[in-house]
């Protein structure tokens, strides 16, 4: 399947044979961030750099920074809340993701 | 090449091992057992140098089918009936990734109340499953479709997977004289398999992948095209075998058809009782014939119509219930493609040979002077031939 078009621009001629894709790895295009009605906020005064958020996030998009603290890559995270609820000192919060 | 006497199903075996298969997944299910049990047995035996993978279940079978066919292996397995059903939703797999895997299937009724027995109802279950479908009616032509069914699959044209159709029973169980082919035969027809993306850890390819709202109908449009177009490419398959075996096959076949003012329609092994009650009607000096539909999907479309453009009734012959439907999924699929017909027979549909039930020469007698009645009147009632009560 053409990588360079646009999905809204591929045409079913586009198709290549059985829908294989010839370039792996091109999931990582597709944004996921526009999911998103909760979004996550690291509070950094009661984080511990622990890393739990990192470790259970489904998405596997929180990052540690070059100073020990976690963000999320707001390109993929859903807004699930998992990082929220295991967060063992309550660091990160959901709010609504501003419009 | 002598003749020798075979079951269809070992008929088939043989086929696949003409082929020379690579990889045979399969499970056992009745009456389709003897297929795979010979092929398990030519393996064994060093006849057929081919991976066996023994499975737990039809669902595993057809998914290792599409591993090794994915692979770039020449790839056969056979079912029938609830083991075709089990296998449903990995057919679908099969035909989306365009995998040429040839699957031989002894029809078989669907309980409940379970029946070893053949009628069509495990096909009409996986007609929509975008397979390539082909109906023997005897055991040369298990045996001839099934060699086709390789060519036709990795024709790099066509690239679909293919279902060759034998009445459980009538045609796998039932020893008949057939022509078997020479190697060289064989491989003068049916050149070596290579897949345009095979797994492969040097170039990899992503198959099987999750498709969004907005590209899933180009997905479908462009496999639903490619599976139409394979149409022609038959032909000239069915063409070259004819070259090789001298035997020719068509997507629709006629049998003294040629002045015929009543047409009986039928797919499978009746096809050769119905020659039989047609004769009957001609020496009685009726204008009877028969239409015998070969290939099921693609639906010859073009040849149908053309079969029976000049015949005033059509009597079709389902051997499945749709329940509360319209009377038989073959009956009503020719009455859809007759639509747009300026010029188009009547048609009646009957429904007979569930669960094993024979029909008779005479039967189908009876269906010709009782369908030309119910198509000139356009009943849709559902008709049972030759049930009590």
């Amino acid at each position: 399947m053409s990588a360079r078009k646009k999905d809204s621009e591929i045409t079913w001629q586009d198709i290549d044979i059985g829908a294989v894709i010839r370039t792996p790895g091109n999931a990582a295009e597709y944004k996921t961030g526009d999911w998103r009605s909760d979004k996550p906020t690291w509070n950094k005064d009661r984080c511990i750099k622990c890393g739990i958020c990192y470790l259970y996030c489904p998405e596997g998009c929180i990052r540690r920074d070059e100073k020990g603290f976690f963000e999320a890559d707001f390109y993929y995270c859903k807004g699930c809340g998992i990082c929220a609820r295991e967060c063992w000192t309550q660091a990160i919060t959901m709010g609504p993701e501003e419009q | 090449m002598a003749m020798v006497g075979m079951e269809g199903s070992l008929a088939m075996a043989e086929a696949a091992r003409l082929a020379n298969v690579d990889v045979v997944a399969a499970y056992p299910i009745t009456p389709q057992t003897h297929i795979v049990e010979r092929l398990a047995e030519m393996v064994a035996n060093g006849e057929l140098n081919a991976s066996y993978i023994p499975v737990e279940s039809e669902h595993s079978a057809m998914s290792a089918c599409l591993g090794s066919s994915a692979a770039g292996a020449r790839t056969f397995t056979a079912t029938a009936g609830q083991g075709l059903e089990l296998m449903h939703e990995v057919l679908y797999v099969a035909s989306g990734l365009r995998l040429p895997i040839v699957m031989g299937v002894a029809n078989r009724a669907l309980s409940c109340p379970l029946s070893v027995w053949g009628d069509h109802s495990d096909v009409m279950a996986v007609r929509d499953t975008g397979w390539i479908q082909v109906f023997a009616e005897n055991g040369q032509q298990a045996f001839d479709l099934t060699l086709c069914a390789f060519r036709i699959a990795e024709d790099p044209k066509v690239l679909f997977p293919v279902m060759v159709h034998i009445d459980g029973f009538h045609l796998s169980h039932v020893v008949e004289p057939l022509y078997l082919m020479e190697q060289e035969q064989v491989n003068s027809f049916l050149p070596p398999f290579s897949y345009p993306f095979p797994l492969d850890p040097d170039t990899p390819v992503t198959m099987g992948a999750f498709t969004v709202p907005i590209l899933y109908s180009e997905a479908r449009k462009s496999m639903e095209t490619a599976l139409r177009s394979t149409r022609v490419i038959i032909n000239h398959i069915f063409a070259d075998f004819a070259r090789v075996s001298g035997r020719q096959y068509s997507a629709v076949e006629q049998y003294r058809s040629d002045d015929a003012d009543t047409l009986l329609l039928t797919m499978g092994s009746y096809s050769q009782i119905a020659m039989d009650a047609v004769d009957q009607l001609r020496d009685r000096g009726e204008k009877v014939g028969l239409i015998r539909l070969r290939l099921w999907r693609p639906f010859p479309f073009d040849e149908l119509r053309q079969a029976v453009e000049n015949c005033q009734t059509l009597v079709v012959l389902d051997r499945c219930v749709s329940p509360a439907g319209p009377p038989g999924p073959v009956c009503s699929e020719v009455k859809a493609a007759l639509y747009s017909q300026k010029k188009r027979p009547n048609v009646a549909g009957f429904i007979g040979g569930l669960g094993g039930r024979d029909l008779t020469p005479a039967e189908f007698v009876q269906m010709v002077e009782r369908g030309r009645v119910i198509a000139a009147e356009g009943g849709e009632e559902i008709e049972m031939i030759g049930v009590r009560g």
